[in-house]
C-alpha cells in the first residue's frame, strides 16, 4: 500500500467485500454451532493441528483450479497431473537417491523435484496449447489430458504405489516447525505468491479481464494466447506442488491418489466467491472457503459422523449459501 | 428423413462413422475374436450402462446445460430399488418403477435448483453429486448388497440363436435397456415438439423465452429425463454386476461426458444427435476392447482413450472454427 | 376506424423514474411509422407496453382494432397480431429455416413433429412476400440479411398485423437495406402496419409515412415524413440544434505521420495508399462490406496485410501484431464496442489501464496502485467521463461514457495515430457531439486521426478530408468544403 493513498481509499481497500462478509458470517455461525456441540473437543491444540495437516492438500489443488476458473476456464487434469509428477519425483528418489549421502543426496533431491515439475510443465503447456491455439473448450481439453495423463501413470506403474522416501520428504508431509505443520507452511508459501500474482501483477489483472471478455483483451494489444498458455502452466505447476505434499504425507505416490478432490476443488472455489463464469475472485475468499470446509470436516469427524456425510454437507453448504444470496436479492426487490 | 440426409456427407457424424468403421474393420482383420458374435454381444452388454447414460446426457447437452450428478443419481436409485426388492417381491415392474421414479425425482431436484439459484448447471450438479453420493454412503455405511433376488440375478433373456458349439445367444435386458434409451431419446429429440424446443433452448436461450417456451418446465423435463434414464441404467448395471455397491458408479461421469462430446454434441448447446452419440460410445468401446484383443496391457488402455479424446476434440474445434470463418465471410 | 392501434395517456414509472408520461400514439393500417428518440427516451418501454411485456400505469388506454385492452399480456399481444423483431433477431441458429419460421408448431403440449406441415407453412409464408430461401438450410449458415428475412417471415407466420422492427438496418449493406424497404412496401400493401425504431433515420424516412419523436418519456409530436430531414429530427430528439459546418484547416505543412502504400489483402482490400498528417482528421467512408474495417484491422496489425508498406514518420515498419502497432503509436477503437472495445462486466478503471498495464508495474513486476490510480483519475478527468466510482462496472455507464472509456484506454497508450471505427454507433445524438469535440481537440493537439464511418454527415462535418472506399479499393477523395451529401452518396453507391 503506497503512502499517497488517500484515507477513504485506504479504508476501501481494507473493507471486506460482500463475498468475504458472507463467508465470515457463515464461519461465525459454524463456529458457534460447533462450539455448542463440541466445545473443548474442537477447540484444542490437537484438533486444530489435525485441521492444519489436512487443509493444504485440498488447498493447493484448489489454487490450481482457481486460476483457470478465474480466466473463464477449468482444469480437470489437476489431480492426474499431481499424481504423475509425484510419481516422477518418487521414481527419481527411489532409483537414484537410494543409498546416496551428502552432496549426492542433495543433488538427487533437486533432480527429483526438477523432474516432477518438468512433467507438470509439459502437461500444462499441452493443455494451454490445445486450449489457446487449437480453440478447444477448456473442459474438453483437460478432460482428454486428464484421462491420458492418468493413463500414462497407470501404464507406467500398473497401478502400484512407489514408496520409501528420504526423511526430508516425509518431514514435508508430517513434520512441524514450532508446532506449525510443514504442509501448512508449504500452503502459505504457495498461496501468498498466487494471491500476489492475481491481485497485484499485470498478469493477474489480465487473467481476470480475460475471464470476462478475452476478445476485448486481445484487441487491447495483449497476446491472450500466451496468457492462456501461462494460466494452464501455472495450474499444472501448482498441481505438482500438491502432488509433492500428498506424496510426502502418504510417504508414497500412486496414479489414483486424491481423485475425489477434483470436483471438490471447484466447489471450494465457487464457495470462496470465484465466479464460475470467470472474471472475479480472490485468494482470500478461497482460503476462507477452505477453512469452512475443513472445519465442517473435522467437526463431523469429532461428532463421529462418516466422512461421506461431510461430502454431502459440503455440497449442501454451497447450495445453501447461493440460495440465501438469491433469497436476499429477492427480498431486496420486494421490500422497498 | 431428408432433413437428416442433407449434408450428411460433410457432417461430423459421417466422419465419425468412417473412423468407427475403419477401426472396426481393422480390429476384425487384426484379431480373430473382435468380430465374433460372442465378443460383440459382450461389448453391447458391458457398454449398456454408459450408453444409456450417454443418451440421457445428450438431451442435457443439447439444451445447453450439463449434468455431472447422474452417477450419484444412478447409485441412489440402484441401491433403493435393490434394497426394496430384497425385502418384498415387487417384480421387474416394481424395480423399474422405483429406479425410474427415484431417478427422475433427483433430476427434478437438479432442475429446480438450476432454475431458482441462477447458478450454472455444472456447479449445481457438482454440488448435488456430492450431496446425493455423500448421503447414500452415509445411510448405507458403504455396505454392498451381494445377494440380489434370484429372479433379478437370473434376469430375463430370449434366446434367438444357438451356434454349432451349442453356445446360446440371447437378447438380454441390458440390450433392451440400451435400445430403449436410444430409441426414446431419438424420438424425443427428433420427432417430438418438446425435443425441438430443447434444441431451440440450447441454440438461443433468450429467444426461447421470447417465443413462449416455458423454460423452467422444459428444464424440469430435461433433467428429469436424465434422472429417469440414470435410474433405469442403474438397474441394467446391477444386473450386469450381479451385485450393488454404492461407490461403484461415481467417478464415471466424465467418461460418459467424453463419449457424448466425441459424438459431436456441443457444450454450448443446440448441437448433437443420437446417431453421433451412439458412434461416440462405440468408438470408445471398440478402442478399449480392441487394445485388449491386440494384446496391449490393460494398464495402457486409459492412456490411449485419453489421447483419442484429445485428438478428437482438437479436430472438432479446428473444424468448427473453419466453418465459422466461412459463415463470417458469407455475411460480411 | 382506420387505426389498428391507439394509445392514449400511456405512462410508466419504474420506482421514482418516469420512463413514459402521457404518451398518445396511433398507428393506421398499412402505414409505415418511424419511432425516433435517443436512448432512454422511452422507445423501448413503449414497445414493451405494446407487446404486453410491461403494463402501463393506471389511466392509460390501449385500443386495438377498436377494442380496449386493459390487461395486455405477451401472449395476448401476439394473438392480436403484434410482432416485435428485436435487433438480435431472436432466431435459433441451429434449427432450420422452416422450423424458425413455423416455430409456433413446436409449442404446446407434447406432440409429434409434422415436418411436412412445417415446411409447407414456411414455404407458403416465403412465397407470399416473394422470398426464396432453402427451408432446410440451417439458420447459422445464412448471412445476416437472410436471417432478417427469416425473422420477418416468422412474424408473418404468426399472422402479424403490426410488425415492430428494432434497428433493422444496423448490420445491412445499402443494397440489403433497399431490398428490406421494398419488402416493407409489399407488407403494407397487405394491410400490415410497420413500425421502425431506428437511429439511422435517413434511410427509413424514405418510405415512412409518419414519424413520432420521443424525448425524456414524452412524445414531442407526430410529423409527416415528407419534408422531414435527418437534421431536423436530430434537433427534435435532442432538444438542441447541432448545426455543423465543414471546417478544413490547412495541413499542407504538417509532417506526414502515417503513410500507406500499395496495401493489399486478398479478398478484402487492394492497393490502398494515402498519407495522414499530424493534426489531420482523415475520413474513410465505405458501406458494409467495402473493406473499411478489414483495412483498419490490418493497420492495427490484427490481420496483417499480405503486401504493401506502412510508414510511420517516414520509416517503413512491420506491423504484424497489434502489440507492434501499439508500440509504434497506433491505437484502434473498434466498431463493436460491446464485445471488442470494452470488458463490460469489469471496472471502469481496469478497462482504462488495460493497454498500459506493463507500464504500471514497479519493482518485482508488481502493479503500483498509486500509478494506476493516477492514470485512471487523469483520463476520467481529461475526457470528462461521468463516473460515480471507477470501481463500478463499465456496463453501468451510458453509451457515450462507455465510448469515452474506450478512448481513454487508447489515449493512455500515448498514440500518434488514432483509428476510430464508427465511433458514434449506438451513441445518442447529444453524446455524439461530445465525442466529436474530443476528436477535434485531439487533432488540434497534433494527433493524426483516421475516422472510419458509414454515415455521410459524420465524415462530411467532422473530418478534414474524405476517402471513399468501394469494393476493397479507394475510389475517390473529397474535400468537405467542396462536396455535398448527395455527391458522397453517389460516390458510395457507385
Amino acid at each position: 500500500m503506497s503512502l499517497s493513498m488517500t484515507r477513504p481509499a485506504r479504508i476501501a481497500a481494507l473493507r471486506p467485500g460482500p463475498v468475504m462478509l458472507r463467508l465470515l458470517a457463515l464461519l461465525g455461525a459454524l463456529l458457534l454451532v460447533f462450539a455448542l456441540l463440541l466445545g473443548e473437543r474442537l477447540f484444542n491444540a490437537t484438533a486444530v493441528r489435525s485441521m492444519a495437516f489436512q487443509l493444504p492438500e485440498l488447498g493447493i489443488l484448489s489454487l490450481a483450479m482457481m486460476i483457470p476458473l478465474l480466466s473463464g476456464g477449468l482444469d480437470l487434469s489437476i489431480i492426474a497431473t499431481a499424481n504423475l509428477s509425484a510419481l516422477a519425483m518418487a521414481f527419481v528418489f527411489t532409483h537414484l537417491g537410494a543409498g546416496q549421502a551428502g552432496m549426492m543426496a542433495l543433488a538427487c533431491d533437486v533432480a527429483a523435484l526438477a523432474s516432477g515439475f518438468a512433467v507438470a510443465a509439459a502437461i500444462g503447456l499441452l493443455n494451454g496449447y490445445v486450449i489457446a491455439y487449437l480453440g478447444v473448450s477448456p473442459i474438453l481439453a483437460t478432460l482428454g489430458s486428464m484421462t491420458m495423463v492418468k493413463g500414462i501413470a497407470i501404464g507406467l506403474t500398473h497401478g502400484n504405489v512407489i514408496s520409501g522416501f528420504p526423511a526430508g520428504i516425509v518431514f514435508l508431509g508430517n513434520g512441524s516447525v514450532l508446532g506449525v505443520p510443514m504442509a501448512l507452511i508449504v500452503f502459505v508459501l504457495v498461496a501468498l505468491p498466487v494471491a500476489v500474482i492475481i491481485g497485484r501483477t499485470p498478469l493477474g489483472a489480465i487473467i481476470a479481464m480475460c475471464g470476462s471478455n478475452q476478445e476485448a483483451v486481445r484487441f487491447s494489444g495483449i497476446d491472450t494466447r500466451r496468457v492462456v498458455l501461462r494460466i494452464y502452466l501455472l495450474s499444472a505447476l501448482l498441481s505438482a506442488v500438491a502432488g509433492l505434499v500428498m506424496m510426502a504425507r502418504f510417504n508414497s505416490a500412486n496414479a489414483a491418489y486424491g481423485e475425489s478432490y477434483l470436483l471438490v476443488t471447484i466447489l471450494a472455489a465457487v464457495l470462496g466467491g470465484i465466479d464460475p463464469a470467470g472474471g472475479f475472485g480472490k485468494v482470500g475468499g478461497l482460503v476462507m472457503a477452505l477453512v469452512i470446509l475443513q472445519l465442517i470436516s473435522t467437526a463431523a469427524n469429532l461428532l463421529g459422523m462418516s466422512q461421506f456425510l461431510t461430502l454431502a454437507l459440503w455440497g449442501a453448504i454451497l447450495l445453501a449459501v447461493t440460495g440465501v444470496g438469491r433469497l436476499a436479492d429477492w427480498l431486496r426487490l420486494r421490500l422497498p | 428423413m431428408r432433413e437428416m440426409g442433407r449434408g450428411f456427407a460433410r457432417s461430423h457424424e459421417a466422419r465419425l462413422l468412417l473412423v468407427v468403421v475403419v477401426l472396426g474393420g481393422f480390429l476384425a482383420l487384426a484379431t480373430p475374436s473382435f468380430a465374433s458374435l460372442q465378443n460383440l454381444v459382450d461389448l453391447l452388454t458391458s457398454n449398456a450402462f454408459s450408453g444409456m447414460l450417454a443418451a440421457g446426457l445428450l438431451v442435457v447437452l443439447v439444451s445447453g446445460g450439463i449434468d455431472i450428478s447422474f452417477t450419484a443419481t444412478a447409485s441412489v436409485a440402484q441401491y433403493a430399488a435393490m434394497t426394496v426388492a430384497n425385502h418384498s417381491h415387487i417384480g421387474w415392474l416394481g424395480v423399474a418403477a422405483i429406479g425410474a421414479g427415484l431417478g427422475s425425482l433427483l433430476g427434478l431436484f437438479n432442475a429446480v435448483l438450476i432454475g431458482t439459484l441462477r447458478l450454472s448447471s455444472i456447479i449445481v450438479t457438482i454440488a448435488t453429486l456430492n450431496l446425493f453420493y455423500g448421503l447414500l454412503m452415509f445411510v448405507t455405511r458403504g455396505d454392498e448388497i451381494f445377494a440380489l433376488p434370484d429372479w433379478f440375478v437370473n434376469g430375463a433373456s430370449w434366446t434367438v440363436y444357438t451356434d454349432a458349439q451349442q453356445a446360446e445367444y440371447a437378447i438380454t435386458l441390458p440390450m433392451l435397456g440400451l435400445v430403449f434409451a436410444f430409441a426414446l431419446t431419438a424420438i424425443l429429440l427428433k420427432r417430438s415438439n418438446i425435443g425441438r424446443q430443447v434444441y431451440a433452448l440450447g441454440s438461443n436461450a433468450d429467444a426461447a423465452a421470447r417465443v413462449g417456451i416455458p423454460v423452467f418446465r422444459l428444464n424440469l423435463l430435461i433433467y428429469g429425463y436424465m434422472g429417469l434414464i440414470a435410474g433405469l441404467a442403474s438397474l441394467v448395471q446391477a444386473q450386469n454386476a450381479q451385485s450393488v455397491s454404492p461407490n461403484a458408479l461415481v467417478g464415471r461421469e466424465l467418461d460418459v461426458l467424453a463419449a457424448v462430446v466425441l459424438g459431436g454434441a456441443s457444450l454450448t448447446g443446440g448441437v448433437g444427435s443420437v446417431f453421433g452419440t451412439i458412434l461416440g460410445v462405440m468408438l470408445l468401446a471398440f478402442l478399449q476392447n480392441g487394445l485388449l484383443l491386440l494384446g496391449v496391457p490393460s494398464y495402457w488402455s486409459p492412456c490411449f482413450t485419453g489421447a483419442v479424446i484429445l485428438v478428437a476434440v482438437s479436430l472438432l474445434a479446428i473444424e468448427r472454427r473453419r466453418q465459422q470463418g466461412r459463415v463470417r465471410r458469407v455475411s460480411a | 376506424m382506420a387505426n389498428f392501434l391507439e394509445l392514449t395517456g400511456i405512462s410508466k414509472r419504474f420506482g421514482g423514474v418516469r420512463a413514459l408520461s402521457e404518451v398518445d400514439l396511433d398507428l393506421a393500417r398499412g402505414e409505415v411509422h418511424c419511432l425516433a428518440g435517443e436512448n432512454g427516451s422511452g422507445k423501448s418501454t413503449l414497445i414493451k407496453i405494446v407487446s404486453g411485456v410491461q403494463q402501463p400505469d393506471p389511466g392509460g388506454r390501449i385500443v386495438i382494432d377498436g377494442r380496449a385492452h386493459p390487461h395486455l399480456t405477451p401472449a395476448g399481444s401476439t394473438r392480436l397480431g403484434i410482432q416485435v423483431i428485436y435487433q438480435d433477431l431472436s432466431l435459433f441458429p441451429d434449427l432450420t429455416v422452416a422450423e424458425n419460421i413455423a416455430f409456433s408448431r413446436h409449442l404446446g403440449g407434447l406432440h409429434g413433429v409434422d415436418w411436412r406441415a412445417i415446411r409447407a407453412d414456411a414455404t407458403a409464408v416465403m412465397q407470399r412476400i416473394g422470398i426464396a430461401l432453402d427451408p432446410r438450410a440451417r439458420v447459422a449458415d445464412l448471412a445476416i440479411a437472410q436471417r432478417q428475412l427469416v425473422a420477418i417471415c416468422r412474424a408473418l407466420a404468426a399472422e402479424a398485423r403490426l410488425v415492430i422492427m428494432d434497428e433493422p438496418t444496423a448490420s445491412l449493406t445499402r443494397h440489403e437495406v433497399d431490398s428490406l424497404l421494398r419488402l416493407t412496401r409489399a407488407l403494407t400493401r397487405r394491410g400490415i402496419t410497420i413500425v421502425f425504431v431506428s437511429h439511422r433515420l435517413d434511410e427509413v424516412l424514405e418510405i415512412a409515412d409518419r414519424v413520432s419523436v420521443l424525448r425524456d418519456g414524452r412524445k414531442l409530436g407526430t410529423y409527416a415524413a415528407e419534408g422531414m430531414t435527418g437534421r431536423r429530427l436530430g434537433a427534435l430528439m435532442t432538444g438542441g440544434d447541432y448545426d455543423y459546418t465543414p471546417s478544413v484547416p490547412d495541413h499542407a505543412t504538417a509532417p506526414v505521420v502515417l503513410a500507406v502504400r500499395g496495401l493489399s489483402r486478398p479478398g478484402e482490400f487492394a492497393d490502398i495508399g494515402f498519407d495522414l498528417r499530424a493534426g489531420e482528421i482523415l475520413g474513410l467512408i465505405g458501406l458494409l462490406g467495402a473493406g473499411r474495417t478489414e483495412l483498419a484491422l490490418s493497420l492495427f496489425g490484427m490481420r496483417p496485410a499480405a503486401s504493401g508498406e506502412i510508414r510511420l514518420h517516414g520509416r517503413a515498419v512491420p506491423i504484424d501484431s497489434n502489440r507492434a502497432a501499439i508500440d509504434h503509436g497506433i491505437a484502434y477503437v473498434p466498431e463493436d464496442r460491446l464485445s471488442l472495445g470494452l470488458v463490460m462486466e469489469q471496472p471502469i478503471g481496469a478497462n482504462i489501464v488495460l493497454a498500459i498495464l506493463h507500464r504500471l508495474a514497479g519493482r518485482l513486476g508488481l502493479l503500483r496502485t498509486d500509478r494506476r490510480r493516477a492514470a485512471v483519475g487523469e483520463w476520467i478527468a481529461r475526457l470528462g467521463i461521468k463516473v460515480a466510482d471507477p470501481d463500478n462496472a463499465v456496463r453501468t455507464l451510458s453509451g457515450g461514457n462507455q465510448q469515452r472509456v474506450v478512448l481513454a484506454k487508447w489515449l493512455a497508450t500515448g498514440p500518434r495515430v488514432l483509428i476510430l471505427d464508427s465511433p458514434t454507433v449506438g451513441v445518442d445524438v447529444s453524446a455524439k457531439d461530445g465525442i466529436y469535440a474530443i476528436v477535434r481537440d485531439l487533432a488540434a493537439a497534433g494527433m493524426a486521426v483516421l475516422l472510419i464511418s458509414d454515415e455521410i454527415p459524420e465524415v462530411l462535418y467532422h473530418t478534414h478530408r474524405i476517402l471513399v472506399m468501394h469494393a476493397g479499393r479507394i475510389t475517390g477523395t473529397f474535400m468537405p468544403g467542396e462536396t455535398s451529401e448527395a455527391a458522397l452518396r453517389e460516390a458510395l453507391d457507385a
